[in-house]
C-alpha cells in the first residue's frame, strides 16, 4: 500500500485489511474490558483519524505542518460549543453520533481561511508558516475566553444529548463504536481520496511542481484543496475527542499536540496508507501505558524519532516491509542467521540503554536516591556502582556486537552472494 | 493560403540584474511547422523557452500563443492555452510508473481539473490514450517501471510522450536528443516526427545534422538576437549566419 | 507617557539584545548551511543550564567562556553525527531531526537538572545599581547584558567582513560548491559554522537565563520567537536579526508597559465586549503582547518571505 504507487489492481483479495482491522476494533473491547483500556482505545481511534488526515499533507502533498491541531483543536472547540447548546437546550438538536460532522465543517472552515495564505509556498516557507499560526491561535486561545474557556476549557455531556439510534452513550463502549465508525469512515475516504485526480496530482506537486505546471495543474490550487481536505479530518478527530472526553483546552490547539501528530505520523511511516495507523496508536499508547511506568516516556519518544529520522526515513512499517520485500525475493537465503543476530544484538542493546536511562532518572529525580528500586524487575539501588555498570555493560556489548560484528557480518555475506551470482 | 502564427514573440528582452541576456528578440512561428533555434552557448535559446513557457518573467515586449498574449502568466495557464515544453535536464515525476507519469500528463487535457470525487483507474479515456501513447513511444514493457529505472533514452522519450500527452498544439523541445549517441539521437528524432503529427513543434538543437534533418525552417540565436530566420537552405547559405555561428570566414 | 516611551525603548532594546544573542547564531547557520536548526533554543538553555554548573564550581566570569564553549562542542558532535547522516535526505529531514533533538535536549535537561528552575544568578558584582532612570533602578547587569551583545555584534561582523574565514562563509553562502571545487573542506566548514552558531546561542544562554528564568520549559518558550526573529529579519542576514530583535523587543515591551485598549482610547462606540471584534477592541495591550510576534512571522512570510534584510526566501 505504498503512496507512491497510487495505481494498484482492485483485486478483492487484497481488501482484507478493511474487513480484518474492523472485526479486530470491534473485538478488542470485549478482551480488555476495564474503563481505562476503552477509553485508551477510544483514544487511538481519534489519533488514527488524526494522524491520516496528517498524513495527506506531509506524506501525500509533502507539506511539513507544525501547526495542524489549529483545525483539530477548533474542530474540537466548534463541537463542544455545540455539544453545550444541545444541553442547554435539555437534550434537543443534533443527534451526538453526527457531532463530529460538526466539527469537520468547522475544519473545513479554517482550513479554506488560513489555507488561501498558507500553501502558496511549500517547504521552510510551508513550515513556518504553520508554526506561526499554531503559536497565534495557541495564543488567542488565552486571549478569547469566551470562545476557548479560558484555562480550565469547557466542558459538555454527550448522554445529554439525542442519540440517532437511541443508544446510550453513558458507558464508554458505546462510545467506542461510534470511534469505530467514524474512524472507519474517515479511513476509507482518506484511502480513497489517494485515488483521485487530486490524490494523484499531490503526489505529483510533492514529487516536482514544475512538471505538474507544465501537464496543466496549478501546485498551489492542488495544495490548497489537499490542505483544507486535511484540515476537514483533523476537525473530524477534533469533534469525535469532544464525544470521547466531554472536556476540551487550550492542549487541543497547542504546540505540544501538533507535534505529537508530527512524531507519531513519522514514526509510523509517511509513505504508507497504514503507517500514520500505526504511528497514530503507537503515540497514544506509549503516552498512556509508558507514561504509567516511567518518567522517561518523552525521552524514549524523542529518540526513537530521531533514530527513524536517521536511520528508516520510511517509518516502522517501512522498515518490516522493506525487509519482507527481500525475504520475498529471496534477499534472507544464507544469511537470515546474520539478520536476526543484527535484531537480537541491537535489542539487547536497547534494553541495556533502557536501563541506563531507568536508573538516571531514578537516580536524579527521586527524593531518595538510594532506596530500592525495581529495574526490569531486579530490585537495585541507583547510588551503587554495579547497576549502572552492568547496565553500561549491556547496553555497549548489544550496540558494539550489532555495530561491529553483526554488520559487517551481514555485509560480507550479502557482498559473498552478489560475488557469486557474478562468477 | 495564409498561416497563422502559433507563435509570436515581440521586442522580448530579459534583464538578470543589469545583464541583458534576451535583447529584443523577434520571432514568428508558423503553425504546423517545425522550427528549429540553433544558436551559440549562452546565446539565450533556454532563456528563451522559460520566457516562452511562463517559466520566467519578461522584462519587455510581447508573446502570443494563437494571438493571445501569454507573457509573464503562470506556466499552468500557458500550459492550458495549448503550450506544453519539454526540458534539458529530464524532468519527469520520478517516482511514478511510466503509466502512471503518462496518466497524470493525461489528467487535464482530459478535463478532470482537481477532481476528488472520481478515481482516475476508473477512467477508461484515460487509460486507453496512457497506453496507445507508451506503445507509440515503444515503452510498452517499461509500463509498470518507475521512471527512475528507465535508461537516460527512455527517460527522454517518456518525457516526450508527457509532453504531448497534455493534449498541447506548440510543444517546445530543449535539447532533445542531448548527452545521447548517434543511433539513440536517430532513434529519438523519429519518435519525434511520428509523435507530433500536427503539431507546432520548436526545439532547440546543438547538433547540427539533426537540425537540417528536422527543420522546417531555422532560427539563429545569437547574444539574445534572432539574427535570421529561414529555410534550412536559406540559412546554409546565410553570410551572417555562417560568420557568427558556423564560424566560418566568408570572403 | 514619556516616561512610557522611554522605559519601553529600553527596556525593549534590553529583550532585543537578549533576542539577538539568541537568534544570530540560528540565522547564521541557516544562511550558510540552509539548515534551519529547531534545537537552536535548545542550545540556548544548554548555555544557561552549563554556565549554572560551571559556575558553582570556577565562579561566573570563567563560565562565561566555558560554557559556550562547551554548547559548541555538542553541536560539533550533533552536525557530524547526527546532522551530516539526515543532509542526505534533504531539507525537511533535517528540520524533523532538529525538531526531534529539542524534545531529547528539554527531557535531558529536565533529568539532570530537574524541572524545577535552578538558582542561576548575576555575581554580587554586577548586582549593584548602574543607574536609575524614572524611579527605576538598573543594575550592571543590564549593562553588561548590552556590552555583549554589542561585543556579539561587531565581533561577528568583524568575522564576516574581515576575515578569511569570513570570506569563505560568505562564499559559502551563495555558492556551497564553488567554495567546495576551491579546495576547501566544505563539511568541516559546516561543522565549524555549527558548533560556532550554537556556540553564540549557549553565550546568549549564558546570559539570559540569568536575565528571565532558567528552566527546562526556556526552550519552548523561546524557540518560536527566534523563529520569528531570523524571519523578520531576513534568512541568512545577521544585521537583519539585529534589527528584527529590536523590533521585536521595544514593540512587545511596549505593549506589556501601556495601559491601551482601542475601547479606552478611542471610546467603546456602543461596542458590546463580546464576540470576536467586540472582544478585540475592549482587549487590553497587555494581552495581545504575547501574539504580536507570531502575527508579524506570518504576515512576514506571507508578503515578504526574504525578510527585511534577506537575499533569499526562506
Amino acid at each position: 500500500m505504498a503512496t507512491n504507487t497510487a495505481a494498484g489492481s482492485t483485486n478483492l483479495l487484497k481488501l482484507w485489511p478493511w474487513v480484518v482491522v474492523p472485526l479486530v476494533a470491534i473485538v478488542l473491547p470485549f478482551l480488555f474490558d476495564s474503563g481505562h483500556a476503552i477509553n485508551l482505545l477510544s483514544h487511538m481511534g481519534v489519533a488514527i483519524i488524526f494522524a491520516l488526515s496528517y498524513n495527506m499533507l506531509l506524506g501525500n502533498t509533502g507539506l511539513l505542518s507544525f501547526g495542524h491541531a489549529v483545525y483539530y483543536g477548533l474542530g474540537a472547540y466548534v463541537a463542544m460549543h455545540l455539544l453545550r447548546s444541545i444541553n442547554d437546550a435539555g437534550g434537543e438538536g443534533l443527534p451526538i453520533e453526527l457531532l463530529p460532522l460538526v466539527g469537520a465543517g468547522a475544519g473545513l472552515f479554517f482550513g479554506i481561511i488560513f489555507g488561501t495564505f498558507s500553501v502558496r509556498r511549500a517547504g521552510v516557507v510551508f513550515a513556518m508558516i504553520t508554526l506561526g499560526l499554531g503559536a497565534l491561535v495557541h495564543s488567542s486561545s488565552l486571549m478569547f475566553t469566551d470562545f476557548f474557556g479560558g484555562e480550565a476549557g469547557l466542558f459538555g455531556y454527550r448522554d445529554e444529548a439525542p442519540s440517532l439510534f437511541g443508544v446510550d452513550y453513558a458507558p464508554s463502549r458505546n462510545v467506542y463504536f461510534l470511534v469505530v465508525a467514524w474512524a472507519m469512515i474517515a479511513a476509507i475516504l482518506i484511502y480513497l481520496l489517494k485515488k483521485t485526480p487530486l490524490g494523484w496530482m499531490a503526489n505529483a506537486v510533492r514529487d516536482n511542481p514544475e512538471r505538474a505546471q507544465f501537464v496543466g495543474y496549478d501546485p498551489t490550487i492542488v495544495r490548497f484543496i489537499q490542505f483544507a481536505l486535511s484540515a476537514m479530518f483533523a476537525g473530524l478527530a477534533g469533534g469525535l475527542f469532544v464525544i470521547t472526553d466531554e472536556i476540551v483546552n487550550d492542549e487541543a490547539v497547542n504546540a505540544l499536540t501538533s507535534g505529537a501528530v508530527l512524531l507519531g505520523t513519522y514514526i509510523g511511516g509517511i509513505g504508507y496508507f497504514i503507517g500514520p495507523i500505526v504511528g497514530g496508536t503507537l503515540v497514544t499508547f506509549l503516552e498512556s501505558s509508558l507514561s504509567a511506568y516511567t518518567e522517561a516516556w518523552v525521552l524514549y519518544f524523542g529518540l526513537m524519532f530521531i533514530a527513524i529520522v536517521m536511520f528508516a526515513p520510511m517509518g516502522l512499517v517501512g522498515i518490516v516491509h522493506t525487509q519482507y520485500l527481500n525475504w520475498k525475493a529471496g534477499g534472507w537465503k544464507g544469511n537470515t542467521g546474520a539478520r536476526l543476530y543484527i535484531l537480537l544484538t541491537g535489542l539487547v542493546g536497547i534494553f541495556g540503554l533502557v536501563c541506563v536511562i531507568e536508573l538516571a532518572y531514578h537516580y536524579f529525580r527521586s527524593w531518595d536516591p538510594s532506596a530500592p528500586f525495581a529495574l526490569m524487575g531486579v530490585t537495585v539501588d541507583a547510588t551503587n556502582a554495579l547497576p549502572w555498570l552492568v547496565s553500561f555493560g549491556i547496553a555497549i556489548i548489544g550496540f558494539g556486537l550489532m555495530l561491529f560484528h553483526g554488520n559487517p557480518m551481514l555485509k560480507r555475506k550479502l557482498g559473498a552472494k552478489s560475488d557469486g551470482g557474478k562468477a | 493560403m495564409t498561416t497563422r502564427n502559433a507563435l509570436e514573440l515581440k521586442g522580448v528582452k530579459k534583464n538578470f540584474g543589469r545583464a541583458e541576456i534576451i535583447r529584443g528578440l523577434n520571432l514568428e512561428v508558423h503553425e504546423h511547422e517545425r522550427h528549429v533555434i540553433i544558436g551559440p552557448n549562452g546565446a539565450g535559446k533556454s532563456t528563451m523557452f522559460n520566457l516562452i513557457s511562463g517559466r520566467m518573467k519578461v522584462s519587455d515586449g510581447s508573446i502570443k500563443l494563437f494571438g493571445n498574449d501569454i507573457h509573464n502568466l503562470p506556466a499552468h495557464k500557458v500550459n492550458r492555452m495549448g503550450l506544453s515544453r519539454s526540458f534539458q535536464v529530464t524532468n519527469l515525476f520520478q517516482n511514478m510508473t511510466v503509466m502512471e507519469n503518462l496518466r497524470c500528463s493525461l489528467l487535464w487535457s482530459e478535463g478532470h481539473k482537481y477532481a476528488f470525487w472520481k478515481s482516475v483507474m476508473g477512467q477508461q479515456a484515460v487509460t486507453d490514450r496512457a497506453y496507445e501513447l507508451a506503445e507509440r513511444l515503444n515503452l510498452t514493457e517499461q509500463a509498470e517501471i518507475p521512471a527512475s529505472l528507465l535508461t537516460y533514452a527512455q527517460q527522454r522519450s517518456l518525457e516526450i510522450g508527457c509532453t504531448v500527452a497534455s493534449g498541447a498544439k506548440v510543444i517546445l523541445l530543449d535539447e532533445p536528443t542531448a548527452g545521447m549517441s548517434r543511433t539513440e539521437a536517430n532513434d529519438v528524432i523519429q519518435l519525434i516526427q511520428r509523435m507530433t503529427g500536427e503539431n507546432t513543434l520548436v526545439v532547440v538543437e546543438h547538433d547540427l545534422s539533426v537540425v537540417f534533418e528536422l527543420a522546417d525552417r531555422i532560427s539563429v540565436l545569437v547574444y539574445g538576437e534572432i539574427i535570421a530566420t529561414g529555410t534550412p537552405e536559406e540559412i546554409r547559405n546565410n553570410a551572417a549566419v555562417q560568420e557568427a555561428y558556423l564560424g566560418t570566414e566568408v570572403h | 507617557m514619556l516616561e512610557t516611551i522611554a522605559y519601553s525603548i529600553f527596556n525593549g532594546v534590553l529583550y532585543g539584545t537578549l533576542l539577538f544573542m539568541m537568534s544570530s547564531g540560528l540565522t547564521l547557520i541557516f544562511g550558510m548551511m540552509g539548515v534551519l536548526n529547531f534545537a537552536h533554543a535548545s542550545f540556548y538553555m544548554l548555555g544557561a543550564y552549563f554556565a549554572y554548573t560551571f559556575g558553582l564550581g570556577t565562579g561566573f566570569w570563567v563560565a562565561l567562556f566555558l560554557a559556550p564553549i562547551a554548547v559548541g562542542a555538542m553541536g560539533a558532535l550533533v552536525e557530524r553525527y547526527g546532522l551530516r547522516r539526515v543532509h542526505q535526505y534533504g531539507h525537511v529531514p533535517e528540520l524533523l531531526f532538529t525538531f526531534g533533538l529539542a524534545y531529547v535536549i528539554e527531557e535531558l535537561v529536565a533529568l539532570f537538572w530537574g524541572t524545577v528552575p535552578v538558582a542561576y544568578k548575576a555575581p554580587a558584582a554586577l548586582n549593584t545599581t548602574a543607574f536609575t532612570m524614572f524611579g527605576l533602578d538598573y543594575s550592571w547587569f543590564k549593562v553588561f547584558i548590552l556590552l555583549v551583545a554589542v561585543a556579539m555584534f561587531v565581533g561577528l561582523w568583524a568575522l564576516i567582513k574581515k576575515t578569511r574565514a569570513g570570506l569563505i562563509i560568505q562564499g559559502a553562502l551563495s555558492r556551497p560548491d564553488m567554495v567546495g571545487a576551491l579546495g576547501h573542506n566544505v563539511p568541516m566548514v559546516f561543522t565549524l559554522v555549527f558548533a560556532f552558531g550554537c556556540a553564540l546561542a549557549g553565550l546568549g544562554g549564558v546570559v539570559g537565563g540569568i536575565h528571565f528564568v532558567t528552566d527546562p520549559g526556556m526552550a519552548f518558550m523561546m524557540g518560536p520567537i527566534v523563529f520569528v526573529v531570523v524571519v523578520l529579519g531576513g534568512l541568512g542576514s545577521v544585521p537583519g536579526a539585529l534589527v528584527a530583535s529590536l523590533i521585536i523587543g521595544i514593540l512587545q515591551t511596549f505593549f506589556l508597559s501601556v495601559n491601551f485598549s482601542l475601547a479606552d482610547s478611542i471610546g467603546t462606540l456602543g461596542i458590546e465586549n463580546s464576540g470576536f471584534f467586540g472582544v478585540l477592541w475592549h482587549m487590553e495591550a497587555t494581552r495581545i503582547a504575547p501574539v504580536l510576534p507570531f502575527l508579524l512571522l506570518v504576515l512576514t512570510l506571507i508578503f515578504r518571505p526574504r525578510g527585511l534584510f534577506g537575499k533569499r526566501e526562506a
